[in-house]
């Protein structure tokens, strides 16, 4: 009996420690949106300075689409930006702005430098639409499909392998259903 | 240059800690003294190579050699010379180094003083020590090179984190690690007499002074970080249940219960597999904190940055440590025998009572931190434990386990007398049923609560005065004969009295501030006022100036009240080169408690947003902290009356005294 007591606690560590080696393999700071499989939350946002037209969730709809939440102070859209911009050239997959909390000219100033990938920009320079969506910062990506949903959401830079080994093969399947 | 010196004598110390390790658990075997005096010696060596090479990495950053990636990443040629030392520490390499250079310190010391230990239990000790030491050097040299060069060197690094640059929390980590590595030695002691089939008073006699001082330094190491917290962060709290924080509150819970039952094995020759258990528990749940802070599992505002390879290596450690002792305690725990007997009214069985409650305490602490990790496992779901669910169910945990260490401390050894103790501690009950009903009549809220909390602090406190009374007969024998027995008393009661009392006072600082603190928020232009707390605080000015590496706002406010007129100022840094904003909140340290502002950005250009603070009995929580510290200290100095060697001859005499402490 006392024999099976002290056997007790290496048998506790032996759970905690696998769920220790099956902890490592996932990314605590990937938050999965509430958005998922729901609509896009409906927007009609201005131009920004300098554009002619905004953006409005009519838009989006139709085809697969990918919804980019950028701004020109953030380092991350320095990285990311020239894939967009690969994308749009390669006609992969129509690209949208949301231009988050940018202080008046600022994006386009941005978009004159770096290249314009979006087919068209919304100014949402209050951050207000930013926070029907869910963003905690950017860049972040959504993917919407033609119904208009939300079927997924990146945190962070779409990376070039990011985009071969996760998001391509996800757009291709949703044109397909 | 003295990069590749350190480096290389990293590279030296682990491969003298291995054969060290070899040399040691060879000598225990046999007679040969040969190994033993390579092994003790080795322990030395391997502290000065350590040390060589952490000398060579804080010279690297005092003369900001860029050419090393970790000062390149860490430190900045305009920081403050200070800080350019300290910096050492604030980032993962040089802290992982700093925890070996301790781990090595205390073998060195363990090597040196082994004389009053016996040959075998010195030498496995020691044995067990350098397997660790060769774990983390490896560590070190495989995954987290402090070394590594950077060539060509840039002109100028990118700074440390400037939260880091703080008188408090430069010196915060030793401390912590001083505790959570100076736990490595009952651990190796622990595992060290399962080997041999034998934990004995001796054992426990050689085990207390270590655990004690690695208790001493983490409840410092934890009570600084908390108190920098509650200065640096300006969010006015002193304790969020961060997963870091628990991290280093459960070796201390754990510690705890280990000080209270080596105590036991000590005294009673009794309790032996929960010591032993207790020992490698304490210093698991420190390899478990530096796993959580390091390999990205949870995410935390401390966690450094993550890198899977280490998180990979660390989990080798944690299972061969862990795992490892774990397992030698299930195959040998069998043949520790108890001699000594006890009732179940007894000291001794007030102390299992307290450390089941302490484990228990600490098994919550676990299950909320790691709570996230098992149900993102399980279901793949994102969850948070916050605050609600640790205050909850730990605070009264935590309240009965204090209100049951005044009865326990009276107690007599092997059998107690529960009534008579308890008619003993009529007065303290008295005295905590007079502020329970003042509490009652005079809050303005959180009356019932306050009462008990109140009443807590005033029990304990009267447990322990009563406790020394009795002890020194206080008013039952004359002034003069009391004195004397003042004197006589063993330092291992003082420190119990003075830790239980430091434990009251600071149950007193945590029930101040979270039962009643007054908080208010407002947006205030200069000129403009606000009340918190009766005081009424006026925003004089906020002007801005530069420091010496980055610039601020310092606002100016007064505070009001019945005539008497305060002024404060906190600032808010920019520090350019991080591009991070830090805040030092203007804080009024006063009886009966902090005025406490923190102000944010004037974004909108109407005014300052300013969060008022009134925190009552906020300083007994680190007062209260260090008292207990103190009382640790003083229980450290006490080595008992006899000479460890006349005990271990004569174990039959030992479990016979039952005499009162």
């Amino acid at each position: 009996m006392r024999r099976i007591v002290f056997i007790f606690p290496i048998l506790v560590f032996v759970v905690v420690g696998a769920f220790f080696a099956y902890g490592l393999t996932r990314d605590p700071s990937n938050i999965p949106s509430q958005l998922i499989d729901r609509p896009l939350p409906e927007f009609d946002l201005p131009a920004i300075q300098g554009l002619q037209d905004g953006l409005s969730t009519e838009d989006i709809k139709g085809e697969v689409a990918l919804v980019n939440v950028f701004a020109s102070w953030c380092v991350s859209c320095h990285i990311e930006h020239p894939v967009l911009m690969e994308l749009t050239k390669a006609n992969a997959v129509p690209i949208y702005g949301l231009n988050w909390k940018d202080a008046p000219g600022d994006g386009k100033a941005w978009l004159d430098r770096y290249g314009n990938p979006y087919k068209a920009v919304g100014d949402d320079q209050k951050g207000r639409v930013a926070i029907d969506l869910g963003v905690t910062g950017a860049p972040e990506t959504f993917v919407v499909d033609r119904q208009g949903r939300v079927r997924f959401k990146v945190v962070g830079p779409i990376t070039e392998q990011y985009w071969t080994d996760t998001l391509q093969p996800l757009i291709e399947e949703l044109r397909r259903s | 240059m003295t990069p590749e010196i350190g480096h290389f004598a990293l590279i030296l110390a682990f491969a003298l800690a291995m054969a060290q390790s070899v040399a040691l658990f060879a000598g225990a075997r046999g007679d040969d003294a040969g190994f033993a005096v390579f092994g003790r010696r080795s322990a030395i060596v391997v502290f000065a190579l350590v040390a060589i090479a952490f000398a060579s990495l804080m010279h690297a950053f005092a003369v900001s050699d860029f050419s090393v990636v970790n000062v390149y990443e860490n430190s900045h040629s305009a920081k403050p010379f200070i800080y350019k030392l300290t910096g050492t520490w604030g980032n993962h390499e040089g802290s992982m180094l700093l925890w070996v250079l301790i781990l090595t310190l205390f073998s060195a010391v363990l090597a040196a003083q082994g004389k009053a230990a016996p040959r075998d239990l010195h030498l496995l000790t020691l044995g067990v020590q350098a397997l660790i030491i060769s774990a983390f050097l490896a560590f070190i040299l495989f995954t987290s090179n402090p070394f590594e060069r950077l060539i060509p060197a840039p002109a100028d690094g990118t700074g440390l984190n400037p939260l880091l640059q703080d008188p408090g929390l430069a010196i915060h980590p030793p401390f912590l690690y001083l505790g959570y590595v100076g736990f490595s030695i009952p651990f190796s002691f622990a595992v060290a007499a399962l080997i041999r089939g034998k934990a004995d008073t001796v054992w426990a006699r050689l085990v207390r002074p270590w655990a004690l001082i690695a208790w001493v330094f983490l409840t410092i190491g934890i009570a600084l970080g908390s108190w920098w917290a509650y200065y640096e962060l300006g969010w006015g709290g002193w304790w969020a249940w961060d997963p870091v924080e628990n991290a280093s509150f459960m070796p201390w819970l754990a510690g705890t219960a280990l000080i209270h039952s080596v105590r036991v094995v000590e005294r009673r020759d009794a309790m032996k597999g929960w010591a032993v258990l207790l020992a490698i528990t304490a210093f698991s749940l420190s390899l478990v904190g530096t796993f959580l802070v390091r390999s990205g599992v949870l995410t935390s505002v401390h966690a450094f940055a993550v890198d899977p390879t280490r998180g990979v290596f660390i989990l080798a450690i944690l299972i061969a440590a862990i795992g490892g002792s774990l397992t030698v305690f299930a195959l040998r725990a069998n043949s520790l025998s108890a001699t000594g007997a006890f009732s179940a009214v007894s000291r001794e069985g007030a102390l299992v009572v307290n450390n089941v409650l302490l484990l228990v305490a600490c098994a919550v602490v676990f299950v909320g931190t790691f709570y996230p990790l098992f149900i993102d496992v399980l279901s793949g779901d994102k969850i948070s434990v916050g605050a609600p669910y640790f205050n909850m169910i730990f605070a009264p945990i935590a309240s009965i386990t204090l209100a049951l260490a005044a009865v326990g401390t009276l107690l007599a050894w092997k059998k107690g007398d529960l009534p008579a103790s308890l008619k003993r501690l009529i007065p303290a009950a008295g005295a905590a049923l007079v502020i329970a009903v003042l509490v009652l009549f005079l809050a303005d809220r959180a009356r019932v609560s306050g009462a008990f909390a109140l009443a807590l602090v005033v029990w304990l406190v009267g447990g322990a005065a009563i406790d020394i009374a009795g002890r020194v007969k206080l008013f039952r024998a004359p002034a003069g004969d009391s004195f004397t027995r003042v004197k006589g008393l063993p330092g291992a009661a003082w420190g119990a009295a003075i830790a239980h009392g430091g434990l009251a006072l600071f149950a007193l600082g945590a029930a101040g501030i979270s039962l009643w603190k007054s908080e208010t928020v407002v947006l205030m232009a200069e000129g403009s006022t606000a009340e918190v707390a009766g005081y009424e605080v006026t925003l004089k000015s906020v002007e801005p100036f530069s420091g010496p590496n980055y610039v601020a706002e310092r606002a100016d406010f007064v505070a009001r009240k019945n005539g008497e007129t305060i002024a404060l100022s906190g600032e808010r840094r920019f520090y350019p080169v991080r591009g991070m904003e830090t805040t030092e909140a203007a804080i009024r340290m006063q009886w009966p408690g902090d005025l406490y502002i923190s102000f944010g950005e004037n974004k909108s250009g109407n005014g300052w947003p300013v969060r008022l603070f009134f925190n009552p009995f906020v300083h007994f929580l680190w007062l209260g902290a260090a008292v207990t510290a103190l009382g640790g200290l003083i229980a450290f100095a006490d080595r008992g009356k006899k000479p460890a060697k006349l005990r271990h001859r004569q174990p039959k005499a030992v479990a016979a005294e039952a005499a009162p402490a």
